[in-house]
């Protein structure tokens, strides 16, 4: 997921804390466990710049790439509320991603070399984008668990320590709750239809549960970087504690849909207070984030499609402004 | 690799009557340009009625590392506050 550290290397790029000067360290560390906020202009050890930087442009280039998968059924959506409807929410992916390549840049790393990285393929973004949208109760499905399982994880982070990151989190979750009922709607709509739209309802679910459930990032015992994270408040709570809300907060909502989740271990555990759920395949999970998922190839290829193709608009804009600052300053002679 | 363009700093005030607050930044080429972008990114749901685009660079900030000392002369001046005076309960609304 979006908060989860993707990137296997990223320990051995970051220089350690011993090499920071001790006292401002020490000052830094009181401030983020007062819960006061960091701001672009504030001293902040190396460790934590980097880490930041490389979780905020990894949300913004999962909210690019999520364009894809959607915008592959603005075409073909079934009627014209349900077209603007899409258009609506990808427009909406497009500006998350601006805010939060903004909030990144604060952190001194420019645009141009994020977008770089992930035209290249150094940069990760979510394994969610690399599964295909086949039907289109995907599109319902997509709105429901995945923007669903993002809400989960991005509202904690509307307190995180960066002040720039938090406040493009809490603009971004305001817009979210829009994507997530969509979503839902749009699969009650197709669940009142015929028995094959109902098929693909729970075609759907089959096949975006499992993934959706791993976009909250490897089990806590197998995340490294968690405990940093949470000491600094990058992250407030850890990835098998947000998997198990969003089960527990999800399962009633299929019930309701009349569908079936994809899992024989599921069940309400009364002394837990939480849903039991079966194991996840991590396997398939590390496999995605190498850039092996179904059709992480055809992402990257439209993706850079989009960058190329629009190539002569910024340089017409580009023209355009030159032209103009020629004219004024032979106006000024 | 293509340049960046320049980096504005986006101000929206949300209705008449308000202050224009700061939502965010665009890199666009022009002051023009800048003014649409800050719209398709900032006002997707009629947050605003104006908005204000000033280029990044021609804003001039304070030094966080500075900031007790710029604003320690406020601090011991609590004489300022309306709650400073200490008034006879006659005295009811003032």
């Amino acid at each position: 997921m979006y908060t989860t550290e993707l990137d296997k290397n990223a320990a051995r790029q970051t220089p350690p804390l011993s090499m920071e000067n001790p006292d401002l360290l020490a000052a830094f560390e009181a401030r983020v466990a007062n819960d006061e906020f960091i701001e672009p202009k504030d001293w902040m050890p190396e460790a934590y710049r980097r880490t930041l930087t490389r979780q905020i442009s990894q949300h913004a280039h999962s909210e690019i790439v999520g364009m894809l998968p959607e915008g592959n059924w603005l075409t073909r959506a079934p009627s014209l509320k349900r077209k603007a409807i899409l258009l609506a929410k990808v427009q909406d992916e497009g500006g998350h991603g601006l805010y939060l390549y903004c909030a990144a840049e604060t952190l001194g790393t420019s645009r141009e070399e994020m977008i770089d990285a992930l035209h290249s393929g150094r940069a990760k973004y979510s394994t969610i984008f690399n599964y295909p949208t086949l039907n289109w109760a995907d599109i319902g499905a997509i709105g429901w668990l995945v923007d669903g399982a993002a809400i989960m994880n991005q509202v904690p982070l509307q307190r995180t320590s960066y002040g720039p990151y938090a406040r493009a989190m809490i603009r971004i979750c305001k817009e979210e709750s829009f994507h997530q009922r969509q979503g839902y709607d749009l699969l009650l709509q197709m669940m009142k239809g015929t028995d094959a739209q109902k098929a693909m309802v729970q075609d759907a679910m089959n096949r975006w549960w499992w993934p959706s459930l791993m976009m909250f990032g490897p089990p806590d015992d197998n995340s490294p970087n968690s405990a940093q994270s949470i000491r600094w408040r990058i992250k407030r709570e850890t990835n098998d504690e947000l998997r198990q809300k969003f089960v527990d907060a999800t399962v009633p909502q299929a019930e309701l849909l009349g569908i079936t989740v994809p899992d024989p271990d599921l069940k309400w555990n009364e002394a837990r207070g939480h849903y039991d759920f079966g194991e996840i395949n991590w396997d398939e999970f590390y496999a995605a984030v190498r850039g092996e998922g179904p059709v992480a190839k055809e992402r990257m290829k439209a993706r850079r499609a989009a960058w190329d193709e629009g190539a002569w608009v910024r340089e017409a804009a580009d023209a355009y402004e030159a032209k103009q600052a020629a004219r004024r300053t032979s106006a000024a002679a | 690799m293509s340049k960046d363009w320049p980096l504005w700093e986006v101000f929206v005030r949300t209705r008449g009557g308000l202050d224009h607050r700061h939502a965010g930044s665009v890199h666009a080429p022009d002051a023009e340009l800048a003014l649409r972008h800050a719209r398709d990114t900032y006002t997707r749901r009629m947050e605003g009625v104006s908005l204000w685009v000033v280029k990044s660079s021609d804003i001039i900030a304070s030094d966080p590392a500075q900031a007790g000392e710029l604003f320690a002369p406020a601090e011991t001046k609590i004489y300022r506050h309306p709650t400073f005076y200490d008034l006879p309960d006659a005295v009811k609304h003032m």
